[in-house]
């Protein structure tokens, strides 16, 4: 039984709605597609999820969601429970980076709460019980951690932490002790990776203590020359330091980058011209296309926007493109399941259509 | 008033060392300047750290025997044994953190690099987490003080942190 009755067409509202995270704007959006503040919270009173049993998960449901409908930064917020989702709609909140892959995968009583504009989200019973994601568009660490310090406040009147005056708050997994922060920027990094300047820059940025990998987690390469890097360390450190220094080094990155970025078409412009129209060329007219290679072109074009090139799409068209053309929003979009070879005939009409629309939108302002 | 130094017999004391010799144990009071001086520097907390390095290298060097008596630890509410995390890297309840603290003090360090939160505290341990912070802080502030020589304000933090300890421990005291 869920405390907030959740009808279909909440979720479909959703699904229709694109994540305010991408949307292209906020600072430096043409470097950084998004800024995330995770915080890592437990109840005191239940044993961490994977030691607790079925009912006392059901409990910590209750009382996080409950708390959650209580406090100003999630009021009216959409509670989902995964039990009542099909796997196709777990995958979704997946791609749309609202649900990690643990808890997308759940059998046992997990939900996630999502603020009404999305920026701020409340995962559940996942590693731990409670997971307060708040994502904002470009690079905004500051903003994103004052959305979240203060959704954590709230939540805290309402519920009993788990916390020690000498570890700080305490996690399921030593790793996350502490602070329970994790800040992360998810950033573009073309020029540096065509340069092959990137492992230079990114061993320098592991040295400070930072951690770095692909878009799409831990267990795959590094697609669309996206990287994520996010604090390392969350006990003897402030938030406001793990912050600070994850804002400074990403500052340090995207000079770098901009720098190569300049090198890179006084030495070669028309190559790196010719690279994005290709690129353009290749999505406009698709007749099938897997996800990689979407992704891998969509990263040419976005250079070219962020270049400054005349002709291309906006950056949310691209940002979205990169979230439509995953499996599972593919099969919603499309009403049905697909097999892998239709799912590349139904992604490379979706990004036409999608590309196609853009230009009209162009054309028709002035 | 604060203790001075038994040496210089000026500074205010803020070393404190137990000696045994010939089978006597003498207490010894020192200033932080003529600790230095007579190579008797060993403040209390870089003690702590050495402990928990030297706990770091034996867990790694532990013989099967040994690995197998602290596997055997438990945690008295939620049941998991010390060999389960070391399998799992999870821990199963808050309360974990104390029935293995002697075993992840050295992880955390290894992991974290300190074994001390400096974040934010929830509203309701306000009270209590931010004295204890104090008190470190002011402990902080007593030792630069004294290193600068400046004793008068040096005594004046003394009589503050123990008044903070004062109050720390009167309500405990009250519940207990």
């Amino acid at each position: 039984m869920s405390p907030l009755p959740q009808p279909p067409h909440d979720f479909e509202d959703l699904m229709t709605r694109p994540s305010p995270w991408l949307s292209g704007e906020g600072p430096q959006a043409d470097l950084v597609l998004s800024t995330r503040i995770r915080l890592a919270r437990n109840l005191a009173s239940v044993p961490f999820t994977h030691r607790a049993r079925e009912e006392q998960l059901q409990g910590v449901l209750l009382s996080v969601s409950g708390a959650a409908q209580r406090s100003d930064s999630f009021h009216g917020g959409l509670l989902l429970r995964m039990d009542e989702m099909s796997p196709i709609e777990r995958q979704i909140l997946v791609e749309r980076h609202l649900v990690s892959h643990e808890l997308g995968d759940a059998s046992r009583p997990r939900g996630i709460v999502i603020a009404s504009d999305e920026r701020l989200s409340l995962m559940i019973n996942e590693e731990d019980h409670l997971r307060l994601q708040a994502m904002t568009p470009g690079f905004q660490l500051a903003e994103g951690w004052a959305l979240a310090d203060r959704a954590d406040d709230e939540l805290d009147a309402g519920l009993d932490f788990a916390f020690s005056n000498d570890i700080g708050y305490l996690t399921s997994c030593p790793t996350n002790a502490g602070t329970g922060l994790r800040a992360s920027v998810l950033i573009h990094l073309p020029a540096l990776v065509l340069l092959d300047e990137i492992q230079r820059v990114l061993k320098s940025v592991m040295q400070v203590g930072l951690n770095v990998r692909g878009l799409y987690g831990e267990h795959s390469e590094v697609m669309g020359n996206l990287f994520q890097i996010s604090n390392q360390t969350t006990l003897g450190r402030s938030e406001r330091d793990s912050i600070e220094s994850l804002e400074r080094a990403t500052r340090h990155i995207i000079e770098m980058e901009r720098q190569a970025r300049e090198r890179m078409l006084r030495d070669a412009r028309v190559q790196i011209e010719d690279k994005v129209w290709r690129a353009y060329g290749t999505l406009r007219f698709c007749r099938s296309i897997h996800s990689r290679e979407v992704i891998n072109l969509c990263s040419a074009v976005r250079l070219g926007v962020a270049l400054g090139l005349e002709g291309l799409c906006p950056l949310h068209v691209i940002n979205e493109l990169l979230i439509v053309t995953q499996p599972a929003h593919l099969q919603r979009l499309h009403g049905s399941e697909l097999t892998p070879a239709e799912r590349n005939v139904y992604r490379a009409q979706l990004v036409r259509e999608r590309l196609e629309t853009a230009e009209h939108g162009a054309d028709r302002s002035p | 008033m604060s203790m001075l130094c038994q040496i210089c017999g000026k500074s205010p004391a803020t070393v404190h060392f137990t000696e045994i010799h010939d089978n006597k144990m003498t207490e010894i009071h020192v200033c932080e300047r003529c600790a230095e001086e007579k190579g008797l520097h060993t403040p209390a907390k870089k003690h702590q750290f050495d402990i928990a390095d030297l706990l770091a290298g034996m867990v790694d060097t532990m013989t099967a025997n040994e690995e197998e008596r602290v596997g055997h630890v438990q945690c008295p509410r939620c049941r998991l044994l010390y060999s389960q995390f070391k399998e799992t890297g999870r821990l199963g309840c808050a309360e974990c953190y104390t029935a293995f603290q002697f075993q992840l003090r050295p992880l955390l360090r290894r992991i974290h690099g300190d074994t001390r939160h400096q974040g934010k505290i929830p509203a309701r341990d306000g009270e209590g987490a931010t004295r204890s912070r104090q008190i470190q802080r002011l402990h902080d502030e007593l030792q630069r003080l004294v290193e600068r020589e400046e004793f008068e304000r040096a005594a004046s933090v003394r009589d503050e942190i123990r008044r903070l300890e004062l109050e720390a421990e009167t309500p405990q005291e009250g519940r207990a």
